[in-house]
């Protein structure tokens, strides 16, 4: 489904991404782990196009999009939820979320989308009205979320959707991403928590300092010496 | 009852002001950035109004509307080709940027046209005075106020409940965000130029209909007055705009009603060192906490 070849990103002259390659296939949860750093972020942001990379290519369905502008790349169907949330904290719950769905016309699909967000975070229909800068830190996570099934994206960018959120939201939110997953939406999940992120993924890459070192299924990378030690707290 | 004539005439007045405001606020909003040839769109619409009344022979809502889309065009234009190469220059390029705009525009009209003053014919509105309560006000001041309401009136209806409105919300929050929305950043950044320029143009037209008389710098005061009722409610915000125009007219003419009128134009700057000094965030502003 998505597929980037050999693609390096530079801020100025300082290079983020070096030479990277890896898929993503349809129905996968693909999961991106690695340290502060590493230009995890940077990776999602050249997928959607915020970033432009200087060398490489990337494909979506068949279809080259770097390059593209990001307003291009979301309607074709993908969508990211960026690091820090990001919500658009002068609006009411309900504006983020139709702004989630600024490209589309059909008002029923969007009308059934948001119910579709309600029932998924039911926490965010109470709060329809409120200003969406008041929201609790979780509640702000599932606000960019929801905010990002509004595009109905067939492939969905999670930028570290743990951060700083108590454990226990933390498993409510890896449930939900699963059963995003399960409704036939494929995900590209960027995380520090590895341990959560890999049980819940397929497939892993580990990126250092701009690079993929290692790739593999989930079990893999959870049973190899060098992500325990690294990203497992090392047993 | 000069006392309440006066203060009819600051209302005035603040309107006008608080068209201008409108605009500087809007694209600080958005772009950050202290558009000073602002001030020269308003006098662009008064002659494009003057034009059409007299040349055109339009009347005035027709020289009106002609002003506020001719106006609106020449924001676009003046965003595309100054300002939208210095997106991610510094904030001083920008803003030397600005006042050489300023200059190239009053410099410009002035070179077409020449700097000698031009007057608005005296019958584009009926003048008569009505009485309320005793006191006579004249009823182009109630006709100004009445339209600078309508005007603003549309405008929180665009910027709360259309597309593009949302849009240019979110580009000022969150530039970014806003891309990953699907916003087109560019286009919502030409639509707040051109709907702040328009605005201006409308105050010009109302400035000449009202004040008679319009030349090519004219723009240099009201434009900074303009601004200083923007800071005053806080600039970034519209209400903010509305009310410190207003607020600014008022301060005016009681002023001059008070018999300080030589203070008149020194007392706006005064406003504005007070604000600074004592809530830099103008009436309206908030010194925001964002969730981490
Ligand atoms: N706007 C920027 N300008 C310059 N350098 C940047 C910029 N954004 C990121 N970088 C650099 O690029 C590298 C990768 O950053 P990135 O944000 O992609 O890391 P990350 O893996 O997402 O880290 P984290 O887990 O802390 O979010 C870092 O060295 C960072 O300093
Ligand atoms: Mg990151």
């Amino acid at each position: 489904m998505l597929k980037v070849k050999n693609v390096n990103v530079f801020y100025g002259n300082i290079q983020a991404i070096r030479d990277v390659s890896l898929e993503v296939n349809e129905g996968e949860i693909v999961t991106l782990i690695g340290a502060n750093g590493a230009g995890k972020s940077t990776l999602l942001k050249t997928v959607s196009g915020l970033l432009k990379p200087k060398q490489g290519q990337i494909v979506y369905e068949g279809k080259t999009i770097n390059g593209k502008a990001a307003q291009t790349i979301v309607k074709q169907g993908i969508s990211h939820v960026p690091e820090g949330r990001r919500i658009f904290a002068n609006m009411s719950v309900e504006e983020n979320l139709e702004l989630g769905a600024f490209l589309r016309k059909d008002k029923a699909g969007i009308r059934e989308d948001m119910e579709k967000v309600y029932e998924l975070f039911p926490r965010l229909l109470e709060r329809l009205k409120q200003q969406a800068g008041t929201l609790s830190g979780g509640e702000q996570q599932m606000l960019a979320m929801g905010r990002a099934l509004m595009a109905r994206p067939r492939l969905l960018l999670l930028d570290e959707p743990s951060m700083g959120l108590a454990p226990l939201l933390v498993k409510t939110i890896f449930r939900i991403i699963e059963e995003i997953n399960k409704t036939g939406t494929t995900i590209l999940l960027v995380e520090q928590n590895a341990n959560l992120a890999l049980s819940i993924a397929h497939r892993a890459y580990v990126v250092e300092t701009g690079r993929i070192v290692l790739s593999g299924s989930a079990e893999e990378l959870t049973a190899s010496e060098q992500v325990k030690m690294a990203y497992l707290g090392g047993h | 009852m000069e006392f309440v004539q006066q203060l009819v005439n600051g209302i005035s007045l603040g309107s006008i002001y608080a068209l201008i405001a409108l605009g500087y606020t809007m694209v600080y909003g958005i772009v950050k950035l202290i558009n000073f040839a602002h001030g020269d769109v308003f006098m662009v619409g008064a002659f494009v109004g003057f034009y059409a009344i007299t040349i055109l022979d339009m009347s005035f809502f027709p020289a009106l509307i002609l002003a506020m889309v001719v106006c609106a065009l020449f924001g676009i234009l003046v965003e595309r080709i100054a300002y939208k190469p210095l997106r991610n220059a510094t904030r001083i390029a920008a803003l030397i940027t600005a006042i050489g705009v300023s200059l190239l525009i009053e410099y410009g009209v002035i070179y077409f046209r020449g700097a000698q003053p031009e007057a608005y014919p005296g019958d584009v509105l009926p003048t008569s005075s009505i009485d309320i309560f005793g006191v006579a006000i004249s009823s182009q001041s109630l006709f100004i106020l009445t339209i600078s309401i309508v005007l603003m009136v549309i405008l929180q209806f665009i910027v709360h409940k259309t597309k593009i409105g949302k849009a240019m919300r979110a580009v000022s929050f969150d530039a970014e965000a806003a891309r990953l929305m699907g916003i087109n950043v560019d286009n919502t950044i030409s639509a707040t130029f051109a709907i702040g320029s328009a605005l201006a143009g409308a105050a010009g037209v109302i400035f000449g209909t009202y004040y008679i008389k319009i030349e090519p710098l004219m723009g240099v005061l009201p434009g900074l007055k303009a601004f200083v009722a923007a800071v005053l409610g806080g600039i970034g915000i519209i209400p903010g705009a509305m009310v410190g125009g207003l607020l600014l007219g008022l301060i005016e003419s009681l002023v001059s009603a008070f018999g300080y009128s030589l203070w008149r134009d020194a007392v706006a700057f005064v406003v504005l060192i007070l604000i600074l000094i004592f809530l830099p965030s103008g009436l309206f502003g908030k010194n925001r906490r964002e969730k981490v």
